[in-house]
């Protein structure tokens, strides 16, 4: 599904992606780790198309497409959907209106007709309470005055919503108490199948007690060091961040 | 006495991270067509002959006439403003034409006897003049070049005592209203383009709802402008009798042109005890291309005054057109307990100039207004808010309410905010809030990360930003408003 192959991106010139490789299968769920400042967030903006990362060498393949030459509203159509570690407030735009807009340009470019009001209520009541979000949320503006738990919970929400094939979350756990990563973690799990692919980007291990990988890789100074399999998350927690400094 | 100025924000948004904005691909102008009609026209120039000229086509009173000519001579003695933030041209009011009518079989009794052509470019426009193909619970006057074509459901109306026509036919057959009212609230001695307007003025919409009636429709009046080199005069008269009320709106389209054309209007509103007007516009006269040529210049003068006790007026407009925007609707709240509202969406793109806002003068007790204005500006446009707040001395417990938001869309336009406040009585409330915000490039990606294009993103924004005032506007019209905002905003992000 998502071939990387030698990526490098910078931003104002600094190099902060220098040649990552993963190939990611329909199925499978992948996690990334790695100490701060590592480029987990960067790889995360750069497969969802931010334009402040300027993608200096190497190629991304996804569904056989060339990923880096479409345009983030093209590739989120295209079923990748990214989970931000900080969403942003769009004030005075309704959660509703939001994704009624992005679920609607979504099916017109897969060439479906538009979603009708009641189905589309109807969709977002069920999806809500996959992740146990409030109901008053949806008629406010899209994160504003949410808490931390709200709009990661939220975006988890619009996942649902969207169903994309390819979910990168990234550090979607940060800011999390247990109840709360518990419910993001079993919304998350409830959305997995056969057909897509999940990539979870976190600083901590204790989120793979809930989203159970299948690969776990290390990113380090722009490079992924390691990788194998849910064993590998075990090793770092025990061992910090330093083992993997130290080792390189 | 010279007003005291509490705030005044000046704003221009500096180049930075932001990756939004750059090329600017303006879309057409979607009213831009010109309509193939013949028309009778007075002569290029503006002197005593042509406002007399004027008079005589149209028919008028000697009284008429007199306060055209008052109101030219005085005009002859003003010079145009200057303090409004804008780059106002030099215009050269001798090489305007002041009277172009679509010619046509006179009087037009029915819609057959109005031009099929003038039938389609109101139908292109999107207001059919066949009241069986109405929207439903709305009158309209529509108004091409210099006269009023032709007036819809004014028979269902006049049943109730409504009077919805021409203003050159009020003068023929409401005289007595007329002359008690007009210029009673502008006078013609009001500024430049009131002066200009009252000397050569030719046709607009009168409206009356007598005592105790609640008009059951909204009415609405159609502007256009056709003609090359013409300006547009037109006036409103609007008198709400006790306990009445109305809901009226106007709009406003012109073909492209490359030269500026002038359009100067009045308004005048009056509501007596207990009655309520609402009076809603959604402005799109052509703003000019994407280099700013051409365009409209809109210099409008509209006023009402809240006589009675308990009266309310409310303003609301969506400003997306015109090349230079110069306009305050305002109230006058003489009656104990009234009430003025103003909301207020003024987008400016392109080469785009708005000065605009309201005044609000508190005479009587207990008088209350609040002013929602919110500013958008892009590309190269700059766009101002203007307002004042004045509570006199025996205006006893006033309230006025004032949000002032700016927008800004790219990092080459301005927004300036200029409230005045006034107040001569211990007892007001006077409350100003004002915000400055920018649409950033990180909600633009968070859209277009859930699918959602960069111009559909802007627009969902800035409905969004708009929504309070939007609201305020009769439904048919909110939809249409809606569009126009994205419309007018296409091609201000890239």
């Amino acid at each position: 599904m998502l071939e990387i192959r030698n990526l490098k991106a910078s931003i104002d010139g600094k190099e902060i992606l220098k040649g990552i490789n993963l190939t990611v299968n329909a199925g499978e769920v992948h996690a990334i780790m790695g100490p701060n400042g590592s480029g987990k967030s960067t790889l995360a903006a750069v497969l969802a198309g931010r334009e402040v990362f300027e993608v200096t060498g190497g190629e991304v393949t996804y569904c056989g497409q060339d990923l880096l030459s479409m345009a983030p509203e093209i590739r989120a159509r295209e079923g990748i959907f990214l989970g931000f570690q900080y969403p942003v407030e769009i004030p005075g735009v309704s959660m509703v209106n939001f994704m009624r807009t992005a679920v609607n340009e979504k099916r017109k470019y897969l060439g479906q007709p538009e979603m009708g009001a009641a189905d589309f209520l109807k969709l977002m009541r069920d999806r809500k309470a996959l992740v146990d979000l409030d109901t008053s949320l949806a008629n406010r503006s899209v994160n504003e005055g949410f808490s931390g738990g709200e709009k990661k919970r939220n975006e988890i929400f619009q996942m649902a919503m969207l169903e994309p094939k390819l979910a990168i979350l990234d550090e979607t756990d940060s800011g999390l108490d247990i109840d709360a990563l518990k419910t993001v973690a079993n919304g998350v799990n409830r959305l997995k199948n056969k057909e897509n692919a999940v990539i979870v980007i976190t600083h901590y291990q204790r989120l793979l007690d809930y989203i159970v990988p299948d690969f776990v890789h290390v990113l380090f100074d722009g490079r992924i060091v390691r990788s194998g399999d849910k064993r590998l998350a075990f090793e770092l927690e025990e061992k910090g961040y330093d083992w993997i400094r130290e080792a390189n | 006495m010279v007003p005291f100025i509490i705030a005044e924000s000046h704003e221009i948004m500096n180049a930075d991270q932001d990756q939004i904005i750059s090329q600017v691909t303006q879309t057409e102008y979607k009213y831009g067509f010109v309509t193939d009609v013949e028309s009778d026209a007075l002569p290029k120039g503006l002197n005593e002959d042509i406002v007399r000229q004027i008079s005589e086509i149209k028919g008028e009173p000697d009284w008429m006439l007199e306060f055209r000519l008052k109101a030219y001579r005085y005009w002859t003695t003003m010079k145009l403003p200057e303090w409004a933030h804008l780059k106002l041209p030099v215009i050269d009011y001798q090489d305007i034409i002041y009277y172009s009518a679509p010619r046509s079989r006179q009087p037009l009794g029915s819609l057959d006897e109005v031009d099929p052509e003038l039938i389609e470019t109101f139908n292109k426009l999107g207001i059919p003049l066949d009241e069986q193909k109405q929207l439903a619970g709305v009158a309209v006057d529509a108004v091409m070049d210099s006269i009023s074509v032709k007036t819809t459901f004014r028979d269902a109306l006049a049943g109730q005592g409504i009077i919805f026509c021409s203003f050159s036919e009020a003068v023929r057959e409401h005289p007595d209203l007329v002359k008690k009212y007009m210029g009673s609230v502008v006078p013609y001695r009001d500024n430049f383009f009131a002066s200009l307007n009252s000397a050569v003025f030719s046709d607009g919409s009168f409206v009356f709802i007598p005592k105790g009636v609640r008009c059951p429709m909204e009415l609405s009046t159609y502007f256009r402008i056709n003609a090359a080199n013409t300006g547009q005069f037109e006036r409103t008269l609007i008198i709400a009798e006790e306990g009445a009320y109305v809901s009226y709106l106007e709009g406003c389209t012109a073909p492209k042109r490359d030269k500026n054309q002038l359009h100067a209007a009045i308004v005048e509103i009056i509501a007596h005890t207990d009655a309520e007007v609402k009076y809603s516009t959604v402005q799109n006269w052509y703003p000019g291309d994407r280099e700013g040529k051409g365009g409209i210049y809109n210099f409008v003068t509209k006023r009402g005054i809240c006589m009675g006790d308990r009266s309310k007026i409310s303003w609301t407009q969506v400003e997306t057109g015109s090349a230079i925007t110069w306009k305050y609707p305002s109230c006058i709240l003489r009656g104990d307990h009234s009430v003025g509202e103003f909301y207020s969406v003024a987008v400016t793109n392109n080469h785009q100039q708005a000065d605009t806002g309201t005044k609000m003068i508190h005479l009587g007790k207990n008088t209350r207004s609040i002013i929602v204005s919110k500013g958008i500006s892009a590309g190269l446009s700059n766009n101002s808010y203007r307002g004042l707040v004045r509570v006199s001395k025996n205006a006893d417990h006033a309230r006025n309410f004032s949000q002032c938001d700016s927008l800004l869309l790219g990092d080459r336009c301005g927004a300036h905010t200029f409230p005045y406040i006034e107040v001569d009585n211990q007892s007001a409330v006077v409350e100003h809030e004002a915000t400055t915000s920018k649409i950033g490039e990180d909600q633009i990606f968070y859209c277009n990360q859930r699918g959602i294009d960069t111009e559909t993103a802007v627009g969902l924004i800035v409905n969004g930003y708009a929504r309070e005032v939007l609201n305020k506007l009769p439904m048919e019209f909110a939809v249409e408003a809606q569009k126009l905002l994205q419309i007018t905003l296409e091609g201000s992000v890239g």
